[in-house]
């Protein structure tokens, strides 16, 4: 065949794009290969593939939903783990005549797909998954607003994933960190198609991120049970609402600056290039002005976790809800006024980097003032010291140092020292890990009776707690250090020997912490096999305050029999005072959506699309684009969107849940 | 690990910030970065203030009001406080109000752009006349032109002591910043953009300087030796530089800037006039027009559909010189249009 006929077939795609002459490459593929045959081979053994599609792939219940954005957030944090790792190792030994085993081709590629896997693949998961498993059942709905939409959001995410995960094995991810500067990451100095894999599992997961935000604001907007005030929502609720305003009002940001720089390297344009008036400063603004809203996007629905099992533990009533409220607003709107603070070194005046360092420094007010309430929730309680209550006392001791490195680096002339080194990198893995990572750990442990029925093991849960607890300060604590010592990031080779102690530390921690994700794993494992002993017939296993506690564990696909009526703040806990009895009559016919597979193949045409624009296979990209819109015309066409569950399946799922209460009595 | 254990654990940062003499950020050797290292300890301080407090009670009341202590106060439906609301708000309000304030003088005190008006504590930077440097970073070396000496050197940066440096930055192809710790704080260097620091340093000695921001593939070695001398000491240096037989032009300057890592310093004992200018508006090729003049043509009115004709396309694009492959239009200068190429017309 002609070279030009196999250039228009397979596009970019050659047989040198698999990396067939690296090795770390080839065994990974081999155990992901390995891993991913068995785990198909099992489901085909035990005949579940059936079971899997109709009650999980194709699912619209915003609970399996939810359940399944964080199992993809743990499979992704192993390999964005992984990544870490291999950082560690490198820094570790890569000094004088040592040059490490990773060169720099494969350990800038490295660092990038950490930072993109962890932001994009691990934290936002995570939030949205605890968001879809929760605020419906918080706040007295049965789904939420738009429940195919949901599995959609869902699914594309799940394909910008797999999108990442193919640049392991077929070419290769951008070197560019991991918001991918222009000029860099422009044509002219990132031809490959690393940056175009970036572009494009991004745009992909990003359609579901912006779409999930506004189900999510929609749900709790107009679907809270009567007599819930918006000043008597659940907190992790109101948190979830402005993380969800924020992700609808800065995605779209990210989508187009994405938009514009494929512009660039597709069609020519020259938005963010050195010559013709392309301005690089415009993608590093816009790309912060999205950035930036990110960071509270994922770390406000953790601090309404945090509020939530600080009141559950303490057995008390959160203090200042309302300020908490307000803070909450406030931090709001204050993340889109600070983003020039990740560029005070690149020649803002004195002026403009003073006012985005002192809106920064604001933030910390709110914040503070969180953190005294959840403090002053602790004073005079009952602190159970179950696993997420510990998750909770570690984050608020490790995120207070964390955001107090923020306020420093806030401060113009001491970022002009600090800024790009590895102070700054422990600085947001301190706030990250600290308050991100540790609430959606606290919040997994907490809820998920509610999702399983039955709690997770609390050995291995406080193992996995100590580990990362303690790793955490081993791996970050000397890399304040070498940034104090003028070390900067993504350096894959020093000269100066008597840093490496300092990264050797740090390379330790992150073997704990390692352990501690092992750990994490186990209480999981464990859990299920004592699942008789750890079960939850009640509903409400932590004395819990909050509506989701009032239903059975896990609750039915209906979630509530008949819609709560709210007249106080905790709602459940108000419940319970009153004496509240659950109705066993009268039950009538719940009317509820019906799943479609439509989610899973739009997602899976999204993601040929993808790679078929990443490789340049132009045939491909117009098929499958054509066969994407053809879909989802298609599917407006699905009348079949809805069902009742008949009201004897609802006497006899209620009735089983009063004999199981009657029987605990 | 016990609470107190962790409390200690907790404080380390702060103990080693305190302790930390041989640490180059918080022991530097000009007045700049010293004055940043003394912001970063106030900033520090004034933090403390809030957060020691906050991670002893935490650890103090997980400790007291922990469920087997029956003894201690038991208050389930105690949760507002007007007075401690107040409090609340107010300390950390405060601290930020002195803080914004300290913020606001010292972002404009220590501005890079802002001519230095001391050279050390207690002494004045007047009737020093400074030291002009322009810096180039190139793909994966700094290029250094010295314009009042005439001379320019590769991965070798050298001043007087307590002399101001008044340094011109720009880059040739993607972002990087120029940092030398013990000097001053950071600035990136931006292809097309002209950024400025100003700096002095205190004690001679020899110095790292490197790349702060990641620049690809050679970034990890994108090194150099900052060296601060005594003004005899300088002078000696710059004669020495003097005496290599190197001339920096634009032919030169367009070999040097190809990607290249590890690049030994060089010197050169001349320099082509204004070759800082051209790196900045990117028209060191011949037959390129300077982006300063690109944008007065823009300013008053633009070419119109004409000025499509002047987009001609030679071999100048850096893909080619990487050895890429590929050919990039650019815009010729306009100075002699009679002579552009004729498939340009």
């Amino acid at each position: 065949m002609s070279p030009d006929l196999v250039k228009s077939i397979f596009g970019r795609l050659t047989w040198d794009a698999i990396p067939l002459h690296e090795p770390i490459l080839i065994g990974t593929f081999a155990v992901v290969a390995l891993g991913g045959i068995t785990v198909l081979a099992a489901l085909t053994y035990f005949k579940v593939w059936g079971y899997l599609w109709r009650e999980w792939l194709t699912s619209v219940d915003h609970k399996k939903i939810g359940v399944m954005y964080i199992i993809l957030a743990i499979i992704m944090l192993l390999r964005g783990f992984a990544d870490a790792l291999m950082m560690r190792a490198q820094q570790a030994i890569a000094f004088g005549d040592a040059a490490g085993y990773l060169p720099p081709h494969h350990y800038d590629q490295v660092f990038t797909a950490h930072g993109v896997i962890m932001i994009f693949f691990v934290a936002m998961p995570l939030i949205t998954g605890l968001m879809n498993l929760v605020v419906p059942l918080q706040i007295g709905a049965r789904d939420v607003a738009f429940p195919f939409l949901n599995n959609f959001s869902f699914w594309m995410t799940v394909g910008g994933a797999i999108t990442v995960m193919l640049s392991l094995f077929v070419g290769e991810f951008a070197r560019t960190g991991w918001l991918a500067y222009p000029p860099l990451s422009g044509l002219a100095y990132s031809p490959d198609v690393g940056v175009d894999y970036y572009i494009w599992s991004l745009q992909i997961a990003g359609v579901g991120t912006t779409l999930s935000g506004i189900n999510l604001i929609v749900t709790i907007v107009k679907m809270r049970a009567p007599g819930m005030s918006l000043m008597k929502m659940p907190v992790f609720t109101w948190t979830s609402l402005c993380s969800n305003v924020l992700i609808v009002a800065s995605f779209p940001i990210l989508t187009a600056v994405l938009a514009l720089l494929s512009s660039d390297r597709y069609l020519g344009t020259n938005f963010f290039t050195n010559d013709f008036g392309g301005n690089p400063m415009m993608y590093v603004n816009l790309i912060w002005i999205w950035g930036h809203p990110e960071v509270y996007i994922l770390v406000l629905p953790a601090f309404g976790v945090f509020s939530e099992v600080v009141s559950t533990f303490c057995s008390k009533r959160l203090f200042g809800y309302s300020s908490m409220v307000y803070a909450t607003v406030v931090i709001t709107i204050l993340s889109y006024i600070v983003w020039l603070h990740h560029f005070f070194t690149m020649g803002s005046g004195a002026s403009v980097n003073s006012f985005f360092g002192i809106t920064t420094m604001i933030i910390s007010i709110p914040t503070g003032a969180k953190i005294f309430n959840w403090l002053f929730t602790m004073y005079r309680g009952r602190i159970r010291f179950e696993v997420p209550m510990l998750w909770t006392v570690g984050f608020m001791v490790t995120f207070v140092i964390g955001g107090m490195t923020g306020v420093l680096l806030a401060v113009p002339p001491a970022d002009f020292v600090l800024h790009n080194s590895l102070f700054l990198i422990a600085h947001f893995h301190n706030v990250i890990i600290g308050g991100v990572v540790f609430g959606m750990f606290a919040g997994i442990v907490y809820w998920f009776p509610k999702a399983f029925g039955f709690k997770l093991d609390p050995f291995w849960g406080k193992l996995s707690f100590w580990f990362w607890q303690i790793g955490f300060f081993f791996a970050f604590m000397p890399l304040y250090v070498l940034g104090l010592m003028g070390v900067t990031r993504r350096v894959s080779h020093f000269e100066d020997h008597s840093l490496q102690i300092w990264f050797v530390i740090s390379a330790f921690g992150a073997v704990l912490i390692l352990f501690g994700i092992i750990s994490f794993v186990m209480q999981m494992v464990v859990g299920f096999m004592k699942r008789e002993q750890y079960a939850d017939k009640t509903g409400d296993p932590w004395g819990g305050r909050t509506l989701e506690w009032s239903t059975s564990s896990p609750p039915p696909a209906y979630n509530f029999a008949f819609t709560p009526v709210i007249h106080e703040i905790d709602a459940w806990h108000d419940m319970k005072q009153r004496g509240y009895v659950r109705p066993t009559t009268g039950f009538i016919p719940i009317h509820m959506p019906k799943n479609t597979g439509a989610g899973v193949v739009l997602a899976g045409i999204s993601v040929v699309v993808g790679f078929a624009m990443i490789w340049q296979i132009w045939w491909l990209a117009v098929i499958s684009f054509v066969a994407l819109v053809a879909s989802a015309i298609i599917h407006t066409f699905n009348f079949k969107r809805d069902y009742y569950i008949p009201a004897e399946e609802v006497v006899r799922v209620e009735d089983a849940r009063t004999e199981a209460l009657r029987s605990l009595a | 690990m016990t609470p107190s254990s962790l409390k200690k654990l907790a404080l380390l940062p702060v103990l080693l910030l305190l302790s930390g003499c041989d640490w180059v950020v918080m022991n530097p050797s000009g007045d700049i970065a010293a004055q940043q290292r003394d912001l970063i300890i106030l900033s520090t301080v004034l933090m403390l203030i809030i957060i020691v407090p906050v991670i002893i009670l935490t650890l103090f009341f997980a400790w007291k009001y922990r469920q087997s202590n029956k003894a201690a106060k038991y208050d389930p439906d105690w949760h507002h406080s007007t007075k401690l609301e107040i409090v609340i708000w107010a300390a950390p309000l405060v601290i930020i109000m002195i803080l914004g304030a300290v913020t606001w003088t010292s972002t404009h005190l220590l501005d890079p752009y802002r001519p230095l008006d001391r050279i050390a504590p207690g002494r004045t930077a007047e009737g020093v006349k400074p030291l002009k440097v322009q810096v180039v970073a190139l793909d994966w070396k700094w290029m250094f032109i010295y314009p009042e000496l005439g001379i320019a050197t590769v991965n070798e940066l050298a001043a007087p002591v307590d002399t101001p440096i008044d340094f011109d930055l720009t880059a040739s192809s993607v972002m990087n910043s120029f940092y030398v710790p013990a000097l001053a704080g950071q600035i990136y260097a931006m292809p097309g953009m002209r950024t400025k620091l100003h700096a002095v340093i205190n004690k001679p000695g020899v110095y790292d300087g490197f790349s702060a921001n990641y620049s690809g593939e050679g970034f990890s070695h994108m090194r150099f030796k900052f060296h601060g001398m005594n003004r005899a000491d300088f002078d000696k240096w710059a004669a020495d530089v003097r005496k290599s037989n190197d001339r920096l032009d634009g032919t030169r300057y367009l070999v040097l800037e190809k990607p290249s890592e590890k690049v030994p310093p060089q010197r050169f004992a001349s320099v082509e006039a204004g070759l800082f200018d051209k790196a900045v508006n990117r028209c060191v090729e011949p037959g390129k027009m300077c982006q300063h003049d690109m944008m007065a043509i823009d300013k008053s009115g633009g070419l119109g559909m004409e000025g499509v004709y002047n987009v001609t396309t030679l071999e100048y694009d850096k893909r080619t010189r990487r050895g890429e492959g590929g050919i990039r239009s650019f815009i010729a200068a306009l100075c002699a249009p009679k002579s552009a190429p004729a498939e340009a017309r």
